[in-house]
């Protein structure tokens, strides 16, 4: 086990090191990407470009400036080419909002995927599992920005049914009430595709554990059906939603709900990033895509540890 | 306790084939067999027919613009108006400030005309946009669009996840371990990201290297970055599954009967992966389609004035409260592509093979 999780540590920290070293490389080798020329504007001079260069030492090697790029983010003293501020402290602004959403979409799509999944299940070919397998359906195939904005159309404030506010983000500690408030039409909107996504996988293990020998030898020993369900079938069928949660939890986490936090305004780090993107600044994209990258590495190892302590087949040698 | 293998599954017993076939037991291939299990599934072969009319009536889009609307997908009618059962309407409303019985009423302009359906002879049948644009048209072509790199990025994808992860499948050892680093390298990725920086980058001047020359408006940027970051999600998948085929007696047999390492790959080990690179392919499309949307949404996909459905609803947003029909209907197409082709998927994934595991993860 020690030398599995050593192993793993390193092959993050190589997979860390790949990713922000490609994502540098794609930004450096993209023309029009030259920041010296885009900071400078369009009337600038060759010696303007020049001095702009020195001053932020785009005239060393590729190798050289990927160093002190990463050696800045570490110092958290990385700027951004277009505003000036420290990268480090606005992903930190962005955090509240990207984990207040991450954390209560989290909750709502396990939460209702689990119930779904298993509803549709024990009552498989019946009406209401062939509801909830159509809802599915159409819950996996909605964009989630539309969704957002048709939600934002009809529920929100001065729109035809309104009752919720319209978009943005007040921190829980300013007002818990207006936070939850304002992040109950994010949280279902995101959560939606996962609800789907997730009942589905998990009708299918519940039916496939479901048929088990053991499943039929618990039976005839009598325990009742309750039981038999939750102690047994389910928790050998959750083991691929906890895997599935534990991957998708940390892309949420890393930004990876760029379209919702847009749509819904949230200001978070998913949002800086599509902005960021939008003026082609690669600091902030550098640190972005490692600030993600790391919680995708790290889930991904809790995931295959959480997986060898449940189940002792796959647990490393 | 009812279970899962309802309708289309169990009913193709032997009993039954043997008894269709007058009592001869004819050898029938796995692929006939499929598409006998396919035939009893209306479902799925009726969203497979949604698909085929979706492409269909995309496909038609010029028919569309020039015989019904009587005008393109870029073309603006701003300023001029429309008859409708003998008034005119003005295409983009004028607004103003009118006197009602001494009341001040202020009525706000700039408001595009709404759906018309065939009040107007097939002319604005979805309405129009902020510049007096035709959406049904701009819809359609967009269609066009988001389908070429839904299929197209689709298509780039399972081929490449195919070669790659046979190459891993058959080589093995070092072969293998660099092709799996690679998946795990672009898994690890955070792809939405990627995918939108990858985009953005390459749509300001397009892609000048190792001799390519892409240029910045052209569809094949999204299609290529598309198909790159969902590449693990084919490979990873037909990798493990070609690992476990490679150790089966069947290859043993063919290489002892001197077959090389292309007819091992393509004649053995691709036939017996080929059911689940079909169903793949099915459900990657459907994915790509609401990439492409995602990533146009937020500027990195089909570029301006080209329409795509992803585009249209970006394009939509601000005006959802005066002009809902704008970013409402093409986001009611891309949903009903989708769905087409995840029932459709899901109908061939239990035709194929009903034990198999085929998914596709977000």
């Amino acid at each position: 086990m020690g030398v599995f999780v050593i192993r793993r540590l390193i092959g993050m920290v190589l997979v860390l090191f790949a990713v922000s070293f490609i994502t540098y490389l794609i930004f450096i080798k993209i023309p029009g990407g030259d920041p010296a020329q885009r900071i400078a504007g369009k009337l600038a001079t060759a010696q303007n470009i020049a001095d702009i260069r020195l001053k932020l030492g785009l005239n060393h090697p590729f190798y050289v400036q990927y160093y002190d790029m990463m050696k800045q983010i570490f110092e958290r003293k990385l700027v951004s080419y277009q505003s000036q501020l420290n990268v480090v402290g606005q992903i930190e602004e962005g955090l509240p909002a990207t984990f207040s959403l991450a954390i209560g979409a989290g909750i709502i799509w396990l939460f209702f995927g689990i119930v779904v999944g298993t509803i549709s299940a024990i009552t498989a070919g019946r009406l209401s599992d062939r509801l909830i397998t159509v809802l599915a359906l159409i819950g996996i195939s909605m964009p989630v920005f539309w969704l957002g904005i048709v939600g934002r159309y009809l529920l929100a404030e001065n729109h035809p049914f309104g009752f919720l506010p319209d978009s943005g983000y007040v921190p829980i500690t300013q007002s818990p009430v207006q936070w939850a408030y304002h992040l109950i039409m994010p949280w279902f909107v995101l959560a939606v595709l996962f609800i789907g996504f997730y009942g589905r996988v998990l009708r299918s293990t519940v039916l496939d554990t479901i048929n088990e020998d053991y499943v039929r030898t618990a039976r005839a020993k009598g325990i009742s059906y309750r039981r038999l369900l939750v102690r047994h079938v389910l928790r050998n069928s959750l083991i691929p939603i906890v895997t599935l949660f534990g991957l998708d939890f940390a892309a949420v986490l890393g930004g990876g709900a760029i379209l919702t936090e847009t749509v819904f305004q949230l200001q978070g780090v998913g949002q800086y990033a599509a902005m960021s993107i939008t003026t082609l600044d690669l600091p902030p994209i550098m640190a972005v895509t490692i600030y993600a990258t790391f919680f995708i590495v790290v889930f991904n190892f809790l995931v295959d540890l959480l997986y060898a302590w449940l189940d002792p087949r796959i647990r490393p040698a | 306790m009812t279970t899962d293998t309802g309708t289309e599954l169990g009913s193709d017993s032997f009993a039954d084939l043997a008894a269709e076939a007058h009592g001869d037991i004819a050898g029938r291939s796995p692929w006939v067999l499929a598409w006998r299990r396919l035939r009893r599934n209306w479902v799925a072969l009726a969203f497979l027919g949604l698909f085929a009319v979706i492409c269909a009536c995309c496909a038609l889009a010029p028919v569309y613009a020039h015989h019904v609307a009587h005008t393109g997908p870029n073309d603006n009618h701003v300023g001029e108006s429309l008859v409708v059962h003998g008034k005119t309407i003005p295409i983009i409303s004028q607004g103003g400030i009118k006197f009602v019985n001494g009341k001040t009423v202020f009525t706000p302009g700039g408001i595009p005309i709404g759906p018309q359906l065939w009040r107007a002879g097939g002319r604005f049948v979805l309405g129009a946009d902020g510049n007096g644009r035709d959406v049904a048209v701009r819809l359609l072509y967009g269609g066009i669009n988001s389908l070429k790199v839904g299929i197209g990025s689709a298509l780039i994808c399972t081929f490449i996840a195919v070669i790659l992860s046979l190459l891993a499948g058959y080589y093995g050892g070092a072969v293998d371990f660099v092709i799996s680093r690679f998946f795990d390298l672009i898994w690890a990725f955070p792809v939405l990201l990627l995918a939108i920086a990858l985009g953005t980058a390459l749509s300001i001047n397009g892609f000048h290297h190792f001799g390519i020359t892409i240029p910045s408006g052209s569809l094949w940027i999204p299609t290529l970055v598309i198909s790159y970051v969902l590449i693990p999600y084919v490979g990873r998948p037909l990798r493990g599954q070609l690992l476990s085929l490679r150790e089966k007696e069947f290859i043993a047999a063919s290489v002892s009967q001197g077959a090389g390492p292309l007819r091992v790959m393509f004649a053995e080990l691709l036939p017996n992966v080929a059911s689940t690179v079909l169903v793949f392919f099915t459900l990657i499309i459907a994915n790509d389609i609401l990439t492409e949307a995602g990533l146009s949404f937020l500027g990195a996909g089909v570029q301006p004035p080209n329409p795509s459905w992803g585009t249209l609803i970006a394009d939509g947003q601000d005006r959802i409260a005066t002009a809902p029909w704008l970013a409402i209907t093409p986001g009611i197409a891309i949903v009903l592509t989708v769905l087409a082709l995840n029932v459709f998927g899901d109908g061939l994934r239990d035709a194929l093979d009903p034990r198999a595991k085929v998914r596709i993860e977000h």
